[in-house]
């Protein structure tokens, strides 16, 4: 019985979440669901962004690198496997199980990906961590575009459209709860104590340059989920959708949210999206509307929309201990 | 308290050399369980500097240092730190925007075996080892006086308060030895006093060995069982305060004068010390 709660208390986002993403996605036109899994990835970006950036404290902008890794490496498996049948299973059940793999795959492309780049450069600090990310993120986006498997600039196109708003909804789920219990836990203090104090932290037991390491790792391998999400909505994977451009993006999403924000960083992602939808209508005009709001919003809210704050600070306290086991 | 303990913190001829200065030179020292030593000197001694090389933020550029036994050179902090030696800073190094409870949480992690996955699942264990975190961490607030602090924010503490949570975040991570840079900056006489009370207490209950830099003379020598006192990085004596307090060496390079000057300018101790 006992075992039975907390295996239930463990997995609960996923089973509220899986009926209502279910609802979603029947209700939803195609150019609606469209946009919930742009705001679905951003979200996933943002949120994933903010272990590094927020809880941490470094500075990364080479995120859409390892979005990158994690599209192709999908996207590779799913063109790989989109005629085979897995394990006599039906031909819908086989292809969201080949679907899940590309996923998996995808992150642990990018994982990996954020390991060899988070070793040699998380020994540095701020501005210049930030350019060594830059840098890295540049050179995984032009080797993939000299690729010939991957198909160099004109990328790969045809991907099976696998991703649906529940998909899409899952990966938000699995990004949050990631984010939210590391928070409340042992290793998530420790990212909290490098940002505040570097020094402080190493003389209290915390191997700095590990856990960095660490928050780096995971960081990269959900935006490699984000990278896989986006392309089999898209049906088609680029380079050019992975430029500094795009790792700015998340940044801004991260900074105007609030760092080390989560509910922030989900705000940010979802209303930037939207108002960057709206404005397709106005196009000539996007990119500066766009910057105005960006220098309205941290001109009156310097720290981000939330600080550091989250939504369910707002929550009463028993209830709260109920959702994150017991703490604070 | 006899000096019968034993011997938790060795120093061997240890030297810091930046360039062409020399901050510290044959620097010897010997702590043992239940020691009280205090470190005195005038500005820029090398009191800090000594700390930082037993502690490991520079690796001594000569001699040898041992923690229980076991050679710590070039290990990095966080490395000495899990063999049992725990510090404070000079000017306080909190953890500002998190709470008090959070601060000395962040320090309890030592034995700490759950980890990532076990975090992102909740399992019994990852429960368990937080529920015993929190309650280290109440009862280590608690010993510091610092308990109805729990959840306040660290840099919204006043300035005494922070200075003992940062001794309560040092105590976190069961340490044998205690290296406490001049906790009583910054207070007045009587606070001293009663915190310098306070850290003998911890010293017995968690039988620890404890090095202080202190400025205050007349409280560090009534509280240590001995004193080193250092000029421009050399060891001008060493022994028990009263003698110490007579040696004609620190009268002239501490005290100047000739007589002891009890209570020296407040903060006169410079950053570079």
């Amino acid at each position: 019985m006992r075992r039975a709660r907390l295996v239930l208390r463990s997995v609960a986002p996923f089973l509220i979440a899986l009926p209502v993403l279910w609802l979603a996605q029947g209700a939803s036109p195609p150019d609606v669901s469209i946009v919930l899994v742009a705001i679905a990835v951003n979200v996933i970006l943002a949120v994933s962004l903010n272990v590094v950036n927020g809880f941490t404290g470094q500075f990364s902008i080479g995120h859409a690198a390892f979005m990158a890794v994690g599209a192709y490496t999908a996207a590779l498996v799913t063109t790989g496997m989109q005629d085979l049948q897995l394990l006599g299973l039906p031909e819908g059940s086989s292809d969201a199980l080949v679907f899940f793999l590309a996923l998996l795959a995808g992150m642990a492309a990018a994982s990996v990906a954020g390991l060899l780049v988070g070793i040699p450069s998380l020994r540095l600090r701020g501005d210049y961590l930030a350019i060594v990310t830059l840098g890295f993120g540049e050179i995984i986006r032009v080797v993939i575009e000299n690729t010939k498997a991957l198909g160099q600039a004109t990328g790969i196109s045809g991907l099976p459209p696998y991703t649906n708003v529940v998909w899409a909804g899952m990966g938000v789920v699995a990004t949050v709860v990631m984010a939210r219990r590391l928070l409340l836990s042992t290793q998530g203090r420790a990212l909290l104590a490098i940002r505040e104090d570097e020094v402080a932290a190493e003389a209290m037991g915390v191997d700095t340059v590990g856990w960095k390491v660490r928050a780096f790792v995971i960081s990269a391998a959900f935006a490699g989920l984000a990278g896989g999400l986006l392309v089999h909505k898209i049906q088609l994977v680029t380079p050019r959708m992975f430029t500094f451009v795009k790792s700015m993006e998340v940044v801004v999403m991260v900074v105007l949210g609030g760092m080390g924000s989560i509910t922030g960083s989900i705000v940010a992602a979802t209303l930037l999206t939207v108002v960057l939808e709206w404005l397709r209508g106005v196009d000539q005009y996007r990119m500066v509307i766009f910057s105005l709001l960006l220098i309205v919003l941290m001109l009156t809210r310097p720290s981000g929309l939330f600080g550091t704050r989250e939504i369910w600070d707002a929550l009463p306290r028993w209830l709260r201990r109920r959702v994150d086991g017991g703490t604070p | 308290m006899s000096a019968t303990g034993e011997t938790v913190l060795e120093a061997r001829r240890v030297a810091m050399k930046f360039g062409g200065l020399t901050a510290l030179s044959d620097f010897d020292l010997t702590l043992r369980t239940g020691e009280l030593v205090g470190l005195i000197g005038p500005n820029g001694a090398g009191k800090t500097t000594a700390f930082n090389a037993l502690t490991g933020v520079y690796p001594p550029s000569q001699g040898e240092v041992r923690v229980a036994g076991q050679r710590v050179n070039g290990m990095r902090p966080h490395q000495i730190c899990e063999l049992g030696v725990a510090r404070t800073f000079q000017n306080v190094r909190l953890f500002r925007e998190l709470s008090a409870f959070d601060n000395v949480r962040i320090a309890c992690h030592a034995g700490s075996k759950s980890g990532f996955t076990s975090a992102w699942l909740l399992t019994p264990r990852h429960d368990a080892e937080e529920e015993r975190i929190r309650q280290r961490a109440g009862e280590f607030l608690a010993v510091m006086e610092l308990g109805h602090r729990k959840h306040e924010v660290a840099r919204n503490l006043p300035y005494g308060e922070q200075r003992r949570l940062e001794i309560a975040r040092a105590l976190a991570t069961g340490p044998r030895v205690l290296c406490l840079d001049e906790p009583g900056a910054g207070m007045n006489a009587s606070e001293k006093v009663a915190l310098l009370a306070l850290i003998r207490r911890i010293r017995d209950q968690f039988s620890l060995a404890i090095l202080v830099i202190e400025h205050d003379m007349r409280l560090v020598m009534g509280v240590s069982e001995r004193v080193m006192v250092l000029d421009h990085g050399v060891t001008i004596a060493h022994g028990r305060p009263e003698e110490v307090r007579r040696d004609p060496k620190v009268i002239e390079a501490y005290l100047g004068d000739g007589k002891l000057k009890l209570r020296p300018p407040r903060g006169a101790e410079g950053g570079a010390a």
